[in-house]
């Protein structure tokens, strides 16, 4: 092999916490298809493989206290950023030792521990509360920024415009990516829209948007970190457009014969994001073989483990029907691994009290107001 | 005690709140330079700024689902909807989204927001601008519904509602601001979920809330001068309903009439009519009676948009027929 002319940017560790990240996805999701065949999980079941790049390359380039949320494809972002396996894969089989205590499945993964704010299964709907979430952020001088994932039909929502509108006018920091798949649900995005590249639409509100290409980790990772500290110096919201693929259908439901054979091949042999971050590593001599298969095997361990943890925990109890819905007075937040693993976690979110809190930021300065209403001949 | 207009009651929860805890903000179309549209939020701007009362952009389901996400990592965003007939385009924000946090995260999150803005109709506006839809929001698991009807418990609830960790739906009204009422300073708070008699009574008892609060109240001076003691019972709180307190009137009174501004159908009365047949039957002299908006839509014109409506004089004979007084 030829030596590489210019030095990688990345370092091997770097490289191989991708690839473990990534491939854990990929066996985890693969073990959940699988565990759905089996019936041990229903409902509706998003798998994540061949989108893995688009959840690992941001996560790498962020904080891990910068919030994320998704849309309802959503069990390889949460594991990326550090959720327990066994407990995302509890969830996904409605049993009680669950995230969310088996009350979300599949479509609703939360785990706050590590900044990921949820699941969401209304088409779009999490596009507004990540805009709010960086609101919080600017409100209490926060420097933290928000990603906040969505499909490609979202685009097509309301609450995509309303919420880029209200983003790129108050400067919020937050990342959102578009996970174009080119499919939604399945209906070619060609076919909805009259401007299929996502990323354009940034322009009608003044807002940066670029496309990325979605199976490649490290143009992810480049991309977001670019975007973040874009976002941190105050500049305002920025929209990627993650050009991807799914290789499983929309939902466990659905054989995709809306799609040709030769498409889905294609895109699986040339273009899925786990080999190819190996090849870029091993052509850079930055991991070898024998790295990439100790990974694999470590992951397999641990999603087996994650699937007879699962398969072991009991149901929910009947009372936890009453809880959850109305917060009583007094009553303190879960923390599901300290409630399932007994483990003290240390990372919760705190927020300055009302009392601490100074509001030092101006949305519109009033300076600036005035002197926009001395111009227009208006008292104030 | 100082008597103030209803919306000078809210200003008061809402300064005064803000004041106390700089988490506190304020969104809705118009609310700052403007004033608010019905001057709900008159002076606030000057007083608190840009960060904090935000005037937004016409995008309802966009602002309302902004304040839900600022809620989720600890702000206590109030947002006003200029009218809840707009609020139908936010709808999937408060009930896809703040309702269900709570249950889709198994306890890890919760969403402290309160939803405010008139409800019920307006006066010669017609048939989108006239909907007293608290009923809809009644039906929800997740949230709280308020409806108060007196300048003193629209600042007190609105105080209560600012501090509930818990999303909050309060239904104001356009003919309710200009009322005046008593009002007490500072630290008066009005604890959700409980009804409040507003005139003690032992012949009938008449349960309604916000604005049906005043035909309710005239038609029992009225009927006090024909010798009949009506109870009124404020309910306030729409979800949870007060049972106990309702419960407690019809063992006293055993005669119940409710008067909604809203349809019949799927109304917050048919509840209230179901608590009372499945846990006061006995107690009961006669079938309770509802007194309610018709079952059509608003019309502008005077006379079919008054007939549209409950009334003293519908109420008043609502009352005459539980005591069998018909053409009495």
């Amino acid at each position: 092999m030829e030596a590489p002319a210019v030095a990688s940017p990345y370092s091997k560790e770097q490289l191989l916490t991708m690839y473990r990240k990534m491939y854990l996805i990929r066996r985890f999701e693969e073990r959940a298809g699988q565990q759905y065949t089996l019936g041990k999980i229903a409902g509706f079941c998003h798998l994540y493989i061949g989108q893995e790049a688009v959840a690992v390359g941001p996560i790498e380039a962020i904080r891990p206290d910068d919030y994320m949320l998704s849309a309802y494809r959503d069990h390889g972002q949460p594991l990326a950023r550090g959720a327990d396996a066994g407990m995302v894969m509890a969830e996904l089989f409605g049993r009680g030792t669950g995230y969310s205590k088996g009350k979300g499945g599949s479509m609703h993964i939360f785990d706050i521990e590590h900044h990921f704010y949820g699941g969401y299964g209304i088409v779009g709907g999490q596009i507004p509360l990540a805009a709010g979430m960086a609101f919080a952020s600017r409100y209490r001088n926060e420097d933290r920024v928000t990603v906040c994932y969505f499909g490609d039909a979202a685009a097509n929502q309301g609450a995509f415009h309303e919420t880029l509108n209200m983003a790129s006018k108050w400067k919020l920091p937050v990342i959102y990516i578009c996970e174009n798949n080119r499919y939604g649900m399945g209906t070619a995005i060609s076919r909805t829209s009259a401007v299929p590249e996502i990323y354009k639409r940034a322009s009608a509100y003044d807002m940066r948007g670029e496309p990325v290409d979605g199976m490649d980790c490290l143009k992810m990772y480049e991309a977001v970190k670019d975007a973040a500290a874009w976002c941190r110096a105050g500049k305002g919201p920025v929209l990627l457009e993650a050009n991807t693929y799914r290789f499983r259908g929309h939902s466990m439901a659905d054989p995709a014969t809306y799609r040709s054979k030769t498409e889905v091949e294609e895109e699986r042999t040339k273009n899925d994001p786990i080999p190819k971050l190996r090849a870029y590593a091993l052509k850079n001599k930055l991991g070898a073989d024998a790295d990439f298969e100790a990974i694999e095997e470590d992951v397999k361990a641990q999603v087996d483990a994650a699937v007879k943890f699962a398969d072991e925990s009991p149901e929910p109890s009947v009372e936890e029907l009453w809880r959850d819905t109305i917060v009583d007075e007094g009553e303190q937040d879960v923390r599901p691994r300290e409630r399932v693993l007994g483990v003290k976690v240390t990372n919760w979110p705190k927020y300055p009290s009302g009392q601490e809190l100074k509001v030092t930021w101006d949305l519109e300065p009033r300076e600036q107001a005035e002197q926009a209403d001395k111009k227009a001949g208006l008292s104030r | 005690m100082p008597e103030l207009m209803y919306r000078e009651a809210l200003n008061q929860a809402l300064a005064e709140e803000m004041e106390r805890d700089a988490n506190v903000f304020l969104i809705g179309e118009e609310v700052g330079r403007y004033n608010g549209a019905f001057k709900v939020s008159q002076g606030l701007l000057d007083k608190f700024g840009s960060a904090r009362i935000i005037d937004a952009p016409i995008s309802e389901l966009g602002f309302t689902g902004m304040s839900v996400g600022a809620a989720m990592v600890g702000l206590r965003p109030v947002v006003e909807m200029m009218t809840w007939n707009f609020a139908i385009l936010a709808m999937d924000q408060i009930v896809n989204n703040a309702a269900k946090l709570r249950h889709m995260s198994g306890g890890q999150l919760r969403c402290p927001i309160v939803f405010r803005g008139p409800g019920g109709a307006g006066g010669r506006l017609s048939s989108q601008h006239s909907q007293a839809l608290e009923a809809n929001y009644a039906h929800f698991p997740g949230l709280k519904v308020i409806a108060p009807a007196t300048p003193a418990d629209a600042k007190g609830m609105l105080k209560a509602a600012i501090r509930d960790e818990n999303p909050v739906i309060m239904f104001e009204g356009e003919r309710l601001y200009a009322l005046k009422g008593e009002v007490p300073e500072g630290e008066h708070v009005v604890p959700l979920g409980k009804a409040d008699v507003k005139r003690e009574g032992t012949d009938v008892t008449i349960i309604t809330w916000s604005r049906m609060y005043y035909f309710c109240m005239e038609a029992a001076e009225q009927l006090a001068q024909e010798g009949i003691s009506a109870e009124v019972l404020d309910l306030r709180t729409l979800r949870p309903l007060d049972e106990e307190a309702i419960l407690a009137s019809v063992r006293k009174t055993n005669r119940v009439i409710i008067v909604e501004e809203g349809w019949a159908l799927a109304g917050v009365g048919a509840s209230v009519v179901d608590i009372i047949q499945s846990k006061a039957f006995d107690d009961l002299d006669a079938p309770v009676e509802r007194v309610t908006g018709l079952d059509v839509n608003m019309s502008y014109a005077a006379n079919l948009e008054n007939a549209t409506q409950p009334d003293a004089t519908k109420i008043i004979a609502a009352v005459k027929k539980v005591l069998y007084r018909e053409g009495a």
